[in-house]
C-alpha cells in the first residue's frame, strides 16, 4: 500500500492491531517508533523489520502509558530519532473480563488509564506539534463498543466513547490547521485481547484491520468502522431508544 | 526546565524537553525541502549563547539561519534548534569617507544598500535578490554578476568575529586566525556564528548604470561574447532560453553593465537617493505587482515557457541591438525581486536550482550537454542564468576560473525522483570537467561528489577546524548531515533523510 507518511509513532505496537500497523508502515517506507511495555517483543519486531529493510527504520521504545511524566520527552525524542513526525497511532487498550455483577473500581480506573488517559497524554503532544506545524495525522483506536453503553463492560464502553469525543474535539480544533484526526472503530479483531471470547461475528485478522485503518487514515476519514459494515450496526444501535435498548441482550 | 549537571547528561538523564510552542515548519527558499524545527529568534548574542546551552543539555544541534534565501536544506535542521538571526540587525559603525561598515549578521543586503547609497557607495558584491542577510551571504560566500572582477563577498571583508558554541569569540582577519577566516567564509554556518562583520563598500558616482543587451545565438556565441566583454564590463549576466534545441542550444540574451564615471551623471544627488532606486509597485501603472505571479502560473509548463522564452529572445534580438539604457542599480541587480513571490508560480511542489561552476575551457561543452540531457529527460529548466567567475582562496569555495549555469527545475511529487536522478547525471559531467558546486543552491548533491570536487585535503582541513571550533558537534544543518554526515561520524546524532 502507498502511504503518505515518512515518520510515525505507534503506541501499543507489541501485539495485535498496533503491531500490524507498525509493520505495514515500515514496509511502505516509513520510519517508525514502536512503543509498548514488552520491550523484548518490540526489539524482536524491530530487528526483523530492520533486517528486511537493510537499515534502521524501526526503533523500539519501552514505555508504560501510565507514566505520563515521561511522555513529552519520549515524544520529542522519537521525533528526533526518526528525523521528523507526520503521524501517530494510539492503540493501547485493555478489555478486562468482568462478571455481570462486578463493580471493581481498581479495574475500572486501570481501563480508563490505558484506554483514555494514556491516549490523551500522548495525543496532546501530537496535537500541540501538529497545530504549530499545520500538518500531521492523528489516529486513535476506539471501538464499536463506544457507540452505546452496554451491559457487558460499562467502563470499557465509557473509555471508548470518551476517546471518540476527545478525538472529535481535537479534530474540531486542528482541522482548520490542516491536521487529520481519525477515529477507528473496530468490530471484532482476532488478537490477544479477544482470545477465548465467544460469539464474535465478522472476525477479521489484525493485519486486515491495520490495512483498513491505514487506508482510512490516508484518506483522512473522520470515523472509520473496521470493517466498514459495522457502520450500519453502529447507526442502528445508536438509534434504538433507551427504553428498548435496556431490554435487549447486548 | 531545571538545570542538569553534565554527569546527569552523560548518564542519559538529560530528559530535557524543548518548548513545543517554538516548533515551526522551516522551508528552503525553493520550497522543495522543509522540516520541522524549534525556532529561536534571539535579539542579543547572550540569547544565542543560551540556545547553545539549551541544545547541549537536551542533546540537540543548532543551525543558523539568516533570511532563509538558500534554495535547499542549508538553513534547515530537522527536529533540532534553528537560530533565526534576523533580529540581530544593527549597523554598528560606518565611515562614509572611507566606505568601511561594521554590521551585525542579520543586516540585509537591502538595509545595507539603503544605508550607504546616499553617501555614494554600493555593496561591492550582491546576489540576485536584496533580502539575504550579511551573515548568510558570508557563510555562503556569495558572488555577484561581477564575480570575474570583484571576487566573492569574502574578498571585501576585512574582519569578523565568530562566536563558537562554547561561547568564545574568535576575531578573524587577514592577519589574525587566517585559516579560520578562509574556512568560515563559505563554511555554511558549521564552524561558528558571525556576530560582527566589517566590510568595504564600492565608491559610485551615480545611482544609475549603463546597461547594454546583446543577443547570443548559441552557447559558443555566448561564451565568445563574455570573453570579449570581461575586460570592459563591470557586470555581465546571461539569460539562456533553456528550451531552445538543436543548433540554438544555449541561445539567449546578455546584459553588460557599467558604472557611470565621475561627472557622467548630471544629477548624482538625485539618482543616489533611495527613493529613486525603488522598483515600481505596479506593472504598466495599473496592475499590482503582487498579482503578477498569478499571471505567470498558467505559463509554468514546458509549452508555456517555450513560448515566453521564444518571445523574449526574439524581442531582444529585434529591439535591443547595441542600445545602451540607463537603469538603477536596484533594477539591474535585483531583477528577481521585481515580481514578488514569483516562485509561487512554480506551484506547491516548489523548485530547485541546479548550479554548477565549470572551468572556462570546458564550460560551453558541459553546459550544452547539461541542457540537452535535461531536455531529453523531459525536464527543461524554466530559468537558466549564466555568469562568469574567478577562482578564490576560500577553503570550501565554489569559485572557478570559468562559468556557472544556474538551472531552475519545477518540482512536483511525480517528477521529484526523476529530477534527482537527472541531477546525479549532470553531477558526473561536472566532476569529470573539474567543476564545482554551491551549497547555497544545492538540494541534490551526494557526499562522495563533494569529497571529489573539494578534494579530500580540503575536506579534512575543514573537518579538523570543525573539531577545534565545535568539539561537541553542536552545529549542524540538514545539508551538513547529508553531505558531511559520514565524515563527522559519531558526532552526528541522527541522520536526517531527504
Ligand atoms: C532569487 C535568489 C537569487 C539569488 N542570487 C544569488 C546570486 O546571484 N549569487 C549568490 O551567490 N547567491 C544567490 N542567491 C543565494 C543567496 O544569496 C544565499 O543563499 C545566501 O546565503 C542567502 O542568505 P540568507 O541570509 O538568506 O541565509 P540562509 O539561507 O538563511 O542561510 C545560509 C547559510 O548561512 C548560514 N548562516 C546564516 N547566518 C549566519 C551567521 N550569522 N553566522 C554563520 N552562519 C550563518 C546558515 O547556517 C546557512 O548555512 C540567491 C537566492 C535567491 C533566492
Ligand atoms: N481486538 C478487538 O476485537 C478490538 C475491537 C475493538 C477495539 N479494539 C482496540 O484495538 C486496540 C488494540 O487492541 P488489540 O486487539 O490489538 O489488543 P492487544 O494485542 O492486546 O494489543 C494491545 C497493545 O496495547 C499495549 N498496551 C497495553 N497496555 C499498555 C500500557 N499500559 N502501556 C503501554 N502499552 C500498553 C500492548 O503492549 P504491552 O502489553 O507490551 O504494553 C499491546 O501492544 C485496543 O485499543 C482495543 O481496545 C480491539
Amino acid at each position: 500500500m502507498n502511504l503518505p507518511w515518512k515518520h510515525a509513532i505507534v503506541v501499543g505496537a507489541s501485539s495485535g492491531i498496533g503491531e500490524a500497523i507498525a509493520r505495514r508502515l515500515v514496509r511502505a517506507g516509513c520510519r517508525v517508533a514502536l512503543i509498548a511495555r514488552r520491550a523484548d517483543r518490540l526489539e524482536a519486531i524491530c530487528a526483523q523489520l530492520n533486517r528486511e529493510a537493510g537499515s534502521e527504520v524501526a526503533i523500539a521504545v519501552g514505555h508504560d502509558v501510565h507514566v505520563h511524566e515521561e511522555i513529552p520527552w519520549l515524544f520529542q525524542n522519537c521525533a528526533l530519532r526518526l528525523g521528523g513526525l507526520d503521524a501517530i497511532f494510539y492503540a493501547p487498550g485493555v478489555l478486562p473480563r468482568i462478571a455481570p455483577d462486578e463493580y471493581d473500581t481498581a479495574t475500572d480506573v486501570e481501563t480508563i488509564q490505558v484506554n483514555l488517559l494514556g491516549a490523551i497524554a500522548w495525543l496532546n503532544q501530537a496535537a500541540l506539534r501538529f497545530e504549530k506545524t499545520g500538518r500531521g495525522t492523528i489516529v486513535g483506536i476506539g471501538s464499536i463498543a463506544g457507540d452505546r453503553g452496554r451491559r457487558g463492560n460499562p467502563v470499557y464502553c465509557t473509555s471508548k466513547a470518551a476517546l471518540a469525543t476527545y478525538l472529535e474535539s481535537l479534530r474540531n480544533r486542528l482541522g482548520r490547521r490542516g491536521v487529520k484526526v481519525v477515529t477507528a472503530k473496530p468490530g471484532f479483531i482476532d488478537t490477544e485481547m479477544t482470545h477465548g471470547l465467544t460469539g464474535m461475528i465478522w472476525l477479521i485478522s489484525a493485519d486486515r484491520a491495520a490495512e483498513l485503518i491505514l487506508r482510512a487514515a490516508r484518506r483522512g476519514r473522520t470515523t472509520a468502522y473496521i470493517p466498514e459494515r459495522w457502520r450500519l450496526v453502529g447507526l442502528v444501535v445508536r438509534m434504538i431508544p433507551s427504553f428498548l435498548f435496556r431490554r435487549l441482550n447486548v | 526546565m531545571s538545570q542538569l549537571t553534565s554527569e546527569q547528561i552523560a548518564a542519559g538523564e538529560a530528559r530535557f524537553i524543548l518548548p513545543g510552542e517554538n516548533l515551526e515548519v522551516v522551508e528552503g527558499w525553493g520550497g522543495a525541502s522543509n522540516s520541522v524545527a524549534y525556532v529561536f529568534r534571539p535579539s542579543t548574542f547572550d540569547e544565542v549563547r543560551s540556545v547553545f546551552e539549551l541544545a547541549r543539555q537536551s542533546g540537540r544541534t543548532v543551525a543558523f539561519r539568516g533570511a532563509g534565501r538558500s534554495y535547499g536544506d542549508a538553513a534547515l535542521n530537522a527536529e533540532n534548534a534553528v537560530l533565526d538571526l534576523t533580529r540581530l540587525n544593527r549597523i554598528l559603525a560606518w565611515d562614509p569617507a572611507g566606505g568601511t561598515i561594521t554590521l551585525e549578521p542579520g543586516v540585509t543586503i537591502r538595509q545595507l544598500w539603503e544605508y550607504v547609497l546616499p553617501h555614494g557607495w554600493w555593496p561591492p558584491v550582491v546576489p540576485g535578490t536584496m533580502y539575504p542577510t550579511l551573515g548568510g551571504c558570508l557563510a555562503m560566500n556569495i558572488h555577484g554578476k561581477n564575480n570575474y572582477r570583484e571576487g566573492p563577498i569574502g574578498d571585501h571583508v576585512t574582519e569578523f568575529d565568530l562566536l563558537l558554541p562554547n561561547g568564545d569569540l574568535k576575531r578573524c582577519s587577514r592577519t589574525e586566525n587566517v585559516e579560520l577566516f578562509d574556512a568560515a567564509v563559505g563554511g555554511f554556518g558549521i564552524l561558528g556564528c558571525f556576530t560582527r562583520i566589517t566590510l568595504r563598500m564600492k565608491r559610485i558616482y551615480s545611482g544609475l548604470l549603463n546597461v547594454e543587451a546583446i543577443t547570443a545565438r548559441s552557447l559558443d556565441h555566448m561564451v565568445e561574447i563574455f570573453e570579449q566583454r570581461t575586460a570592459g564590463a563591470d557586470y555581465l549576466v546571461g539569460w539562456i532560453d533553456a528550451l531552445a534545441g538543436g543548433s540554438h542550444v544555449g541561445r539567449g540574451v546578455i546584459h553588460a553593465a557599467n558604472y557611470l564615471a565621475e561627472g557622467a551623471d548630471p544629477h548624482p544627488e538625485r539618482t543616489l537617493r533611495v527613493e529613486s532606486q525603488q522598483l515600481p509597485d505596479r506593472i504598466l501603472g495599473i496592475l499590482p505587482k503582487s498579482m503578477l505571479w498569478r499571471l505567470m502560473r498558467p505559463f509554468m509548463n514546458n509549452t508555456g515557457v517555450r513560448v515566453v522564452n521564444g518571445l523574449k529572445y526574439h524581442a531582444s534580438a529585434l529591439l535591443d541591438r547595441g542600445r545602451v539604457v540607463r537603469q538603477s542599480h536596484v533594477e539591474f541587480a535585483f531583477l528577481l525581486d521585481y515580481v514578488p513571490n514569483w516562485k509561487q508560480a512554480y506551484g506547491t511542489g516548489g523548485l530547485i536550482q541546479y548550479q554548477s561552476f565549470i572551468p572556462r575551457e570546458h564550460a560551453a561543452d558541459v553546459f550544452r550537454r547539461q541542457l540537452v540531457l535535461a531536455q531529453e529527460a523531459g525536464f527543461p529548466p524554466y530559468l537558466a542564468v549564466f555568469k562568469r567567475h574567478r577562482a578564490d582562496r576560500f577553503l570550501m569555495t565554489h569559485g572557478v576560473d570559468g562559468y556557472s549555469l544556474a538551472l531552475d527545475f519545477r518540482i512536483t511529487p511525480r517528477n521529484r525522483r526523476a529530477i534527482w536522478d537527472l541531477a546525479a547525471q549532470l553531477d558526473e559531467i561536472v566532476l569529470a570537467s573539474g567543476g564545482r558546486f554551491y551549497f547555497a543552491k544545492d538540494s541534490t548533491l551526494q557526499a562522495q561528489s563533494v569529497e571529489q570536487y573539494l578534494g579530500s585535503d580540503a575536506v579534512e582541513r575543514f573537518m579538523r577546524l570543525k573539531r577545534e571550533c565545535d568539539p561537541e558537534g553542536i552545529l549542524e544543518t540538514n545539508l551538513y548531515r547529508r553531505l558531511f554526515g559520514a565524515r563527522a561520524g559519531d558526532q552526528i546524532l541522527f541522520r536526517g533523510e531527504r
